[in-house]
């Protein structure tokens, strides 16, 4: 926590959380979309934020995953010129979130989970409305609106007041009202809370699209599920701080990488099993009932390792599978240990 | 300032079309001032005397003013929906002037004002009133009229960001005007009064320009009523605006 009132560095070794995994890989000479150092918030006695850092680069998907309250909306308000900070300091495409808050408003989309459209305006008016806002002509306006409309599947709905459109169409209209002045880089905060999940599988396309075409994106969730299938990159927040970041894959790998389940025919026969598969892991294998959990270095040939010493043992198995960690685990992992373990796992991870 | 301009002009007709679509509060501007004059007119208005005028003549100047002064009833259930709706939030991610939420809020009120004191005007004329004075006496008391509801949407828009929901904004509104209006001379002379509330009435802005706008509408003695109800005006907007603003960046900014 020391590190945090130091300025972003591209020394890995500077930040004590370890957090080497977020910088972009090389080009070292071109200023990140998103960088945001030391940034501290609270309301009143409650702390929203007790410094957080964070580099998203261009191009790329930066997931701020945690639970309700961790300050994730937080971070995005500070960064999308709604809230000023009590301390630190964040740049968003070049510009100061906070000297610079009026040019950057241009250079911007924000959409989230309130979804927030005018109900009583139709889907073209929403977007006309936003289009002059951004001091386009009227007509315009309507034109760019029309396009994101058909972009966004919205068209045949474009005449209608948008109380009458469905939960995942209002997120669209938000969506593409986010997009109306092209923005480079988008915020989006819980983008798909409250959808069921064929919208939800639509949004993600749609962000894949944006991607595609090389929008940055920096976007929060509560789900590990949709942390890990768009972003490039995760920071896991909590209690108002960034406790971890990565890609998906490394923050699997910190919590050890891939595991064997096996379940034996005999739950007395646990302990044998456990004696037999010692030596393919690190660690002693877990033991829980008629499951034998076993942490494994390499995926190749780890199943038929075991069934093969389980049968010289003369143990019977029910059921064998390999599984790797999922964010749940990550997240359980990082949030229900006490922070001095964070940075030991941290470490060891650098 | 031209970016003011045109984005107060955006969010006021953005406040305008939306309304034909909310049905509840078009009945609020049409239906019900009517139902209002109606009931006055034939059910107290055999009972009050008003010397000197008809109870006709004498109700629409006061009603009009009532009716007026509820009109920024719109702007607070509007801004407190845009707050907790998080249009606020996308208003203010925009490139626009911020300035402009409020005024172009305030100014779709001074339209819709317009329609309904023209609503109750045509109704007052059906039931007999009748304007007693010039055209451009006449016209001055529509524009007495238009600036005093534009105060009241100011002491609204601040009640509306003042309280948590739509409905307490609602309530909050009613309470704190509705005994204003009451206690004035809407809708009976205060000479009808007792000697508190009287004296209570003779200094209230609605009395001032309730009696404005029948010496501009029927030519009864001025006295300084007129500029009274302009000073009490402007005085409501210097207090209020300000306030309303302050409020609309806190609440705007967490």
């Amino acid at each position: 926590m020391v590190a945090r009132l130091r300025p972003m560095s591209h020394d890995p070794s500077t930040t004590a959380d370890g957090r080497s995994a977020l910088r972009p890989q090389g080009n070292g000479s071109r200023e990140a979309a998103v960088s945001a150092s030391g940034l501290v918030k609270s309301y009143g006695s409650v702390k929203a934020l007790v410094g957080v850092d964070l580099e998203v680069a261009h191009g790329t998907v930066m997931g701020l995953l945690g639970p309700n309250g961790a300050g994730k909306t937080t971070i995005v308000r500070i960064l999308t010129t709604l809230l000023k900070p009590d301390a630190g300091t964040a740049r968003v495409a070049g510009l100061d979130v906070v000297a610079d808050a009026a040019v950057l408003r241009e250079r911007i989309g924000l959409a989230g989970q309130y979804a927030a459209v005018d109900e009583n305006l139709t889907g073209l008016e929403n977007l006309t409305m936003v289009g002059r806002l951004y001091g386009m002509a009227r007509a315009d306006a309507k034109r760019r609106g029309n396009e994101l409309l058909e972009r966004f599947d919205l068209l045949d709905a474009a005449g209608r007041a948008a109380k009458t459109y469905s939960g995942g169409m209002r997120r669209r209209l938000d969506l593409a009202a986010a997009l109306v002045a092209n923005p480079p880089i988008l915020f989006l905060d819980e983008p798909t809370t409250g959808l069921d999940p064929r919208s939800r599988l639509q949004l993600w396309e749609t962000i894949e699209g944006l991607v595609a075409d090389g929008t940055t994106v920096l976007l929060t969730t509560q789900y590990l599920d949709e942390a890990d299938r768009l972003a490039t990159e995760i920071s896991v927040i909590d209690h108002g701080r960034v406790i971890a970041g990565g890609t998906p894959d490394e923050l699997k790998d910190r919590v050890g990488g891939e595991r064997l389940e096996i379940q034996l025919d005999d739950a007395s026969r646990a302990e044998a099993a456990a004696q037999a598969l010692a030596s393919m892991a690190d660690e002693a294998p877990g033991i829980g009932g008629d499951l034998v959990t076993v942490g494994v270095h390499r995926r190749g040939g780890a199943i038929v390792e075991a069934v093969r010493r389980l049968d010289e043992a003369g143990i019977g198995v029910e059921d064998i599978a390999l599984r790797r960690p999922t964010l749940d685990d990550v997240f359980l992992a990082l949030t229900g240990h006490a922070a001095e373990g964070d940075d030991e796992d941290d470490r060891e991870a650098a | 300032m031209r970016r003011l301009f045109t984005d107060t002009l955006v969010i006021a007709e953005r406040n305008l079309v939306r309304l034909p679509r909310a049905p509840e509060l078009l009945v609020a501007f049409t239906v019900q001032p009517i139902m209002f004059v109606l009931l006055f007119r034939y059910v107290f208005g055999g009972a009050i005397k008003t010397p000197g005028y008809s109870y006709a003549d004498f109700l629409i100047p006061g009603i009009i003013v009532q009716n007026i002064a509820f009109g920024g009833f719109v702007t607070a259930l509007g801004l407190n929906e845009d707050l907790h709706k998080g249009l606020i939030d996308r208003f203010r991610s925009l490139p626009m002037a911020r300035a402009a939420v409020l005024a172009g809020r305030t100014l779709a009120d001074v339209v819709t004002n317009g329609l309904s004191a023209t609503i109750l005007v045509i109704t007052g004329l059906i039931i007999g009133f009748s304007f007693h004075t010039s055209v451009p006496h006449a016209i001055a008391g529509g524009a007495l009229l238009l600036l005093f509801g534009y105060a009241f949407s100011w002491v609204f828009a601040f009640l509306g960001m003042l309280v948590s929901t739509a409905e307490a904004a609602n309530s909050v509104g009613f309470i704190a005007v509705f005994p204003l209006t009451f206690i004035s001379s809407a809708f009976v002379p205060v000479q009808s009064m007792p000697s508190v509330l009287r004296a209570f009435a003779e200094v209230n802005p609605f009395t001032l320009t309730v009696d404005a706008m029948r010496s501009l509408w029927l030519g009864a003695p001025a006295g300084n009523n007129i500029w009274g109800a302009v000073v009490w005006a402007f005085a409501i907007i210097v207090v209020f605006a300000p306030l309303a603003v302050a409020r609309y960046r806190r609440a705007a900014g967490q």
